[in-house]
């Protein structure tokens, strides 16, 4: 690695540690108000504290909805306790288009977040069988995909490919970064080669869609995987609903671009409760473990 | 500005087409003349005076060539294929092989109507995901008769609609992606007007990628960028700027490999000239490419989109 590269990545990281030093303090003040605050559903309109839906999974009991969740939660459902090794954390894009606001508004969202970049990359095990993930967290820019984004998950999706690695991909995402132009545009052609290229050693991915997934993730990695499972609820496509309505002139269906609609028409394996999803993926990689490693 | 120049210049060619008639004594002839060169003068102004919204405006100019134009220049005997085998037909791609300079390649494009009759047939140059699933199908045939391929792109952007959602629009373009990022022949792309979003980038992975000077590629249209930015969709001529969605633009990034310089005017002024220099440029990357072993061909391509914006 160049030296330069280095030094900066670790000025970086110092920059990022000050800055989150002073948001833990702020978050874990707003945590133990919001411990014993109410949330209301947006579906149903009940509400929980906040205690009682870490319990449950961040799912309404009483509609099943199910909430946003970060990314660092997310691998905390699915993964071996103290397993996951996240990799390229502090890699950041540039500003290639000089678009005016765009470095200020990402230095406000790393604090808010404690995130670098809308996506995390790692290894991990799940019941001992070890895989590559990556996680788009929708809090930092809708979860889009600019030049970071790409390259972390084309990293992560090549390493997999060198280790002999299956792959999982969470996705939630509004699609490509608009701030990035035609460089988040060519993300999907990056991401996409180096899934297919995963794919032609005979590796596994599994795409996981969360709410939401729609634009240059749907219409790239998100709908390449050998098996795609998606939340319930959640909403998918391509087109954003309110382009849609636009267009045609006519109000949308109801249920829409749902998960359970793309189920229907035949573009996803199978819809999974957030708390089966460790089982779900589990038996999923067993199911695609070598031949030779079984042992009977 | 452009428009204003535009709408002094189609006065001037009026004027012109009325004189042809009775234009015999000398003074009118001189004033033929007058009329010819402040013509001139003005298609220089309009070249030098385009900003990215001028371009913008004639990517999409309803007498620019299209793809149907390119291929009965370029090539001969192409044959229209149909059809992506799965659902429907889609007319908003055209697509089969045909000989360029007797060597067999597959041509792919986008097609846009230039009157309202043929803009519904061709949904205004927006495919469906069976547009992209006869991408996919013409590509596999390219590649299993070793056909280098030629895709024309010129699209506003793959179709938003309710159907084409219902039959996975986002899965098609992705197949697209995919299936062109590893295919074993040349792939030679040429943006002729506009390269708007992922449903332009369907078409778009390729070995070379050529512009023409005015043509446009972006990650989305200007109009849908400035409404998703700033919810006000009537602030497009701001987000051309911005977008740095030119060909100029995207060749300074290494984005693109060959910029096609345009007559003045636009492309429509002087097709003939366009056609030329693209026969050219085309002839010498397939020759470049034809002669690059199949791998590493594969492999070029890959590198070329692992590098861009390279971190």
């Amino acid at each position: 690695m160049n030296p330069f590269k280095e030094r900066k990545e670790h000025l970086f990281t110092l920059k990022t540690m000050q800055r989150k030093g002073k948001q833990v303090k702020k978050v874990k003040k707003q945590e133990q108000i919001s411990e014993s605050l109410l949330v209301n559903c947006p579906k149903c309109t009940n509400s929980y504290s906040k205690a009682t839906l870490s319990k449950l999974y961040y799912v309404c009991p009483n509609c099943g909805y199910h909430y946003k969740i970060s990314a660092f939660r997310r691998i905390k459902l699915i993964a071996d306790p103290e397993s996951f090794v996240e990799m390229n954390r502090f890699l950041t894009g540039n500003n290639p288009l000089s678009f005016p606001g765009y470095r200020e508004k990402l230095n406000v969202l790393q604090d808010e977040t404690g995130l670098v970049e809308s996506v995390i990359t790692g290894t991990a095990t799940i019941k001992k069988i070890k895989a590559v993930i990556a996680v788009l967290d929708s809090r930092f820019l809708m979860g889009s995909m600019g030049v970071a984004v790409g390259e972390k998950i084309t990293r992560a999706v090549e390493y997999a490919a060198e280790e002999k690695l299956p792959l999982i991909i969470f996705s939630a995402s509004g699609g490509a970064r608009m701030q990035e132009g035609i460089f988040s545009l060519m993300q999907m052609a990056k991401t996409s080669a180096a899934i297919q290229r995963h794919g032609k050693k005979g590796l596994l991915y599994i795409s996981v869609l969360t709410n939401p997934t729609t634009g240059g993730v749907t219409a790239s990695f998100a709908s390449l995987g050998d098996i795609i499972l998606a939340e319930p609820g959640a909403l998918i496509g391509f087109a954003g609903p309110r382009v849609i309505e636009q267009t045609i002139k006519q109000k949308l269906p109801e249920g829409f671009q749902s998960a359970e609609y793309l189920l229907e028409h035949g573009f996803i394996d199978k819809i999974v409760e957030r708390k089966e999803c460790r089982d779900i993926l589990a038996l999923i990689l067993q199911l695609h473990e070598k031949r030779n490693e079984i042992t009977c | 500005m452009l428009k204003e120049l535009e709408s002094k210049l189609k006065a001037i060619d009026q004027e012109l087409e009325h004189m042809a008639d009775n234009s015999h004594s000398p003074a009118q002839v001189l004033m033929r003349r007058q009329l010819e060169r402040n013509r001139k003068e003005l298609l220089e102004a309009i070249a030098k005076s385009l900003t990215p919204a001028d371009r913008v405006y004639l990517a999409r100019h309803p007498k620019r060539p299209g793809v149907r134009d390119y291929i009965s220049y370029l090539f001969t005997d192409f044959l229209e294929l149909k059809g992506d085998r799965g659902c429907k037909e889609d007319e908003s791609i055209l697509g089969g092989p045909a000989f360029y300079k007797g060597i067999p390649v597959t041509v792919i494009g986008q097609c846009k109507g230039r009157n309202l009759e043929e803009n519904l047939k061709y949904n205004f140059g927006m495919p469906g995901p069976e547009g992209y699933r006869k991408v996919i199908r013409l590509a596999r045939q390219a590649e299993k008769f070793d056909r280098p391929i030629i895709t024309f792109i010129d699209t506003p952007g793959a179709y938003p609609g309710l159907e084409a959602e219902e039959r996975g629009q986002g899965e098609a373009i992705a197949g697209c992606l995919s299936v062109l990022s590893d295919i074993r022949v040349p792939v030679i792309a040429i943006v002729i007007g506009e390269g708007g979003s992922g449903g332009a980038l369907a078409l778009g992975v390729a070995n070379t990628i050529i512009m023409l000077e005015n043509s446009i590629f972006s990650v989305l249209s200007p109009e849908g960028f400035a409404s998703i930015l700033w919810k006000d969709s009537s602030r497009s001529d701001e987000a051309c700027e911005l977008m740095k969605l030119t060909a100029g633009d995207l060749l300074d990034f290494g984005i693109i490999d060959y910029v096609i310089k345009e007559p003045p005017g636009g492309a429509h002024r002087d097709p003939g000239q366009v056609f030329q220099d693209v026969a050219i440029l085309l002839e010498q990357e397939i020759r470049k490419l034809t002669a690059v072993g199949k791998e590493e061909l594969t492999d070029a391509r890959y590198k070329k989109y692992r590098e861009m914006g390279k971190l």
